[in-house]
């Protein structure tokens, strides 16, 4: 479903991302670990379009289509989601009114018609009550004095709702409590099935008892420097990072 | 010659048409000399520093219409907020239509200000109220005084609310090459009346049109007056609009100007507070392009003790577009407990736009609550890239963001129809479908 080659992205002429070969198959689920600053957001927001980051070399293919040349809008019409590490605040625009311009631009972009308003109702009914959402809380200014647990489990929310073929979920994890975090993690097994993939950012090992990933990369200085199985995760919960460091100098 | 001297010349003309022993006409006579001694405000004054009225002056203006103009409805509906009923001032090319225009006298007068200096029994308003809260002194609202006879004459006794909100309608034909309008609006809301009034000036044409319009408005004791300002006019449209605002104890006074088109704006808004427990609530959402000016001064005069006043002002500004405001508030000695706020925030979206904010505070007394801010700032990057990452395309995200930006003195717009028919203006000027309602 996704292939990324030889990456290299850089912002302002800094190198960030130096090299990436990444391979997400149908129906996989990736997680992404590795230090603070080693280039796992950038990765998420170039595969996301972000146009701060300058592509240097390589190449993003989603479904045989190359994303170079595509607008952040035009990825999420294609089926990228990406749950932010920290969701921005929109004061002004509400959760639900959001998600409904987002839902409809989304469909309108694939020459659909716009959702009928029951059936959207609907649909956000079932999604928040999945995610065990107050419906109080649609009708608030987006992300706006959300409390950082707040704020992921509406990531979540708009994941379900959008269902797309591709989520990063970018340190989803952080800031939940135990119980937030197993109804997120819950929720997106949910929308886990054999026609989309999902990629996992993030630092612990909890996350991923409950989101059991098929493959561990290790993110270290811009470069994936070690891939493995879930058992990854744990040694690198037990270890840290040291090893992984020494090993990628040597 | 130039416009002041061609001004001063019509005066004579415009004399011949209006009754000499009236005792407007005395006004209208001390009016003219103060003008004529003052003249065109220039760039020198502190008030006028960014804002010039010279090429206006260069331009050779019709002061009259010489013949009648007839509009169809058809061609100009558009321009009426025609989803609600409503009563309808309308002038074409500064004379009235009453084949457009929908009045009454029915427990409340909304008519013509020439009715109301015409007829007798509307004198004893006249005499209390007209050219009381205006300036006798500032140059433009003292020309305005020389040439005044039309407008709209709005009276709300005691206690009485009209069935529907009311239109001012001021339309420009373009049957002159240029034609310069002076429209004079009274609006009185005695005791525990209500009145909710729109003003939209719309020019037909691309020929030069240049409207100084004065509006005094007097709020009684309780009263609540919403006034709703329309500028969207055509690219050779200049207005300068003089509204002066007097309230008695208790009055609510809500003024929302939005400035979404024209050459030149320049609203010189000011409140007077002549009461305890008054509300006076200035909004605005300007959002320009092009090489358009809009200068938003306002005044509010804490004159009592216990009253608030509240400023909410929102710019956008993209291309060359170019922006003022200055908001000066006036609290006197004798106005304890005034809460007083005051917010101006601005987004430019070209590094050529600039805008000019300032806040002028005078205060006089020891005990009062006064806030004031002001933000310019471009477009918020990371907000835009997580609402394009959610499919939403740029330019569609870009004006969600500006909706969310203005919403807050949309929020207070208390006839629907109108807010809807602002968010559809605001659609087309950043070139989108209203898909989204907030
Ligand atoms: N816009 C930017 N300008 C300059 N430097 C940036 C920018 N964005 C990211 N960086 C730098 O790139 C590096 C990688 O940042 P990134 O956010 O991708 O790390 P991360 O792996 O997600 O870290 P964490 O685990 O703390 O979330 C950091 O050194 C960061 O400071
Ligand atoms: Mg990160």
């Amino acid at each position: 479903m996704l292939e990324i080659k030889n990456l290299h992205a850089s912002v302002e002429d800094k190198e960030i991302l130096k090299g990436i070969d990444l391979k997400v198959n149908a129906g996989e689920v990736h997680a992404i670990m590795g230090p603070n600053g080693s280039g796992k957001s950038t990765l998420a927001s170039v595969i996301a379009g972000k146009e701060d980051f300058e592509v240097e070399e390589g190449s993003i293919v989603l479904e045989g289509e190359d994303l170079d040349e595509l607008a952040p809008e035009e990825r999420a019409h294609k089926g990228i989601f990406l749950s932010f590490q920290y969701p921005v605040e929109i004061p002004g625009v509400s959760v639900t009114n959001f998600i409904k311009t987002a839902i409809n631009e989304s469909r309108k972009a694939r020459g659909l018609e716009e959702m009928p308003a029951n059936e959207m109702l609907k649909k956000i009914r079932e999604k928040s009550e999945l995610l065990e959402i107050d419906r109080k809380f649609l009708s608030r200014s987006l992300n706006e004095g959300f409390s950082g647990g707040e704020k992921k489990r509406n990531e979540i929310f708009q994941m379900a709702m959008m269902e797309p073929k591709l989520a990063i979920l970018d340190e989803t994890d952080s800031g939940l409590d135990i119980d937030a975090l197993r109804i997120v993690a819950n929720g997106v097994n949910k929308l886990r099935n054999k026609d989309n993939a999902i990629i996992v950012i993030t630092h612990y090992q909890r996350l991923l008892d409950y989101i059991v990933p098929d493959f561990v990369h290790v993110l270290y200085n811009g470069k994936i420097v070690k891939s493995g199985t879930k058992e990854l995760a744990l040694e690198l919960e037990e270890k840290g990072y040291d090893w992984i460091k020494q090993e990628a100098t040597v | 010659m130039d416009l002041k001297e061609k001004l001063i010349s019509s005066f004579l003309a415009f004399e011949n048409n209006v009754d000499l022993d009236h005792p407007v006409h005395e006004v209208r006579s001390e009016a003219i000399k103060n003008f004529e001694n003052k003249g065109f405000p220039s760039k020198k004054e502190e008030a006028w520093k960014y804002t010039s009225l010279n090429s206006l002056q260069k331009v050779d203006f019709s002061i009259f219409p010489k013949e009648e103009s007839t509009l169809e409805y058809k061609d100009v509906k558009k321009y009426f907020l025609h989803e609600i009923d409503t009563y309808k001032i309308v002038f074409v090319d500064g004379v009235y239509s009453s084949y457009l225009s929908e009045t009454t006298h029915d427990g409340v007068d909304v008519c013509l200000m020439s009715s109301a200096f015409s007829k007798p029994m509307f004198r004893q308003v006249i005499e209390v109220y007209f050219n009381k809260v205006a300036s006798k002194d500032e140059s433009l609202t003292t020309l305005n005084t020389a040439f005044s006879k039309e407008g709209a004459y709005i009276y709300i006794p005691k206690n009485k609310m009209p069935k529907k909100p009311i239109q001012i309608l001021h339309l420009a034909t373009g049957n002159e090459a240029a034609l310069m309008l002076q429209p004079r609006n009274l609006i009185v809301a005695e005791d525990n009346a209500e009145v909710q009034i729109i003003e939209r000036h719309q020019s037909l044409t691309d020929n030069e049109v240049f409207t100084n319009s004065v509006t005094e408005i007097f709020a009684g004791k309780d009263a609540i007056v919403d006034y709703y300002k329309v500028q969207n006019d055509a690219p050779t449209a200049s207005l300068v609009d003089n509204t002066y605002i007097s309230q008695k104890d208790s009055s609510v006074v809500r003024v929302h100007t939005f400035s979404f088109g024209g050459k030149l704006i320049r609203n010189n808004l000011n409140f007077y507070q002549n009461g305890e427990r008054i509300d006076s609530t200035l909004k605005g959402v300007t959002i320009l392009g092009d090489k358009q000016h809009v200068d938003h001064h306002t005044l509010v005069h804490h004159r009592q003790p216990n009253c608030e006043s509240h400023q909410d002002y929102k710019g956008i500004f993209g291309d060359s577009s170019t922006g003022v405001f200055n908001g000066k508030i006036i609290v006197d000695k004798i106005a304890q407990k005034t809460d007083a706020f005051q917010q101006n925030n601005n987004i430019l979206l070209s590094d050529r736009a600039t805008i000019n904010s300032k806040p002028q505070l005078e205060i006089f007394a020891d005990d009062v609550k006064c806030s004031h801010g002001c933000t310019i700032g471009q477009l918020d990057e990371d907000a835009l890239f997580y609402l394009r990452s959610r499919g939403i395309p740029k330019k569609e995200a870009t004006a969600l963001l500006m909706y969310a930006f203005a919403n807050n003195v949309l929020e207070s717009v208390r006839i629907p129809e109108l807010k809807s028919r602002i968010n559809k203006i605001i659609a087309n000027k950043l070139g989108v479908r209203v898909g989204f309602d907030l």
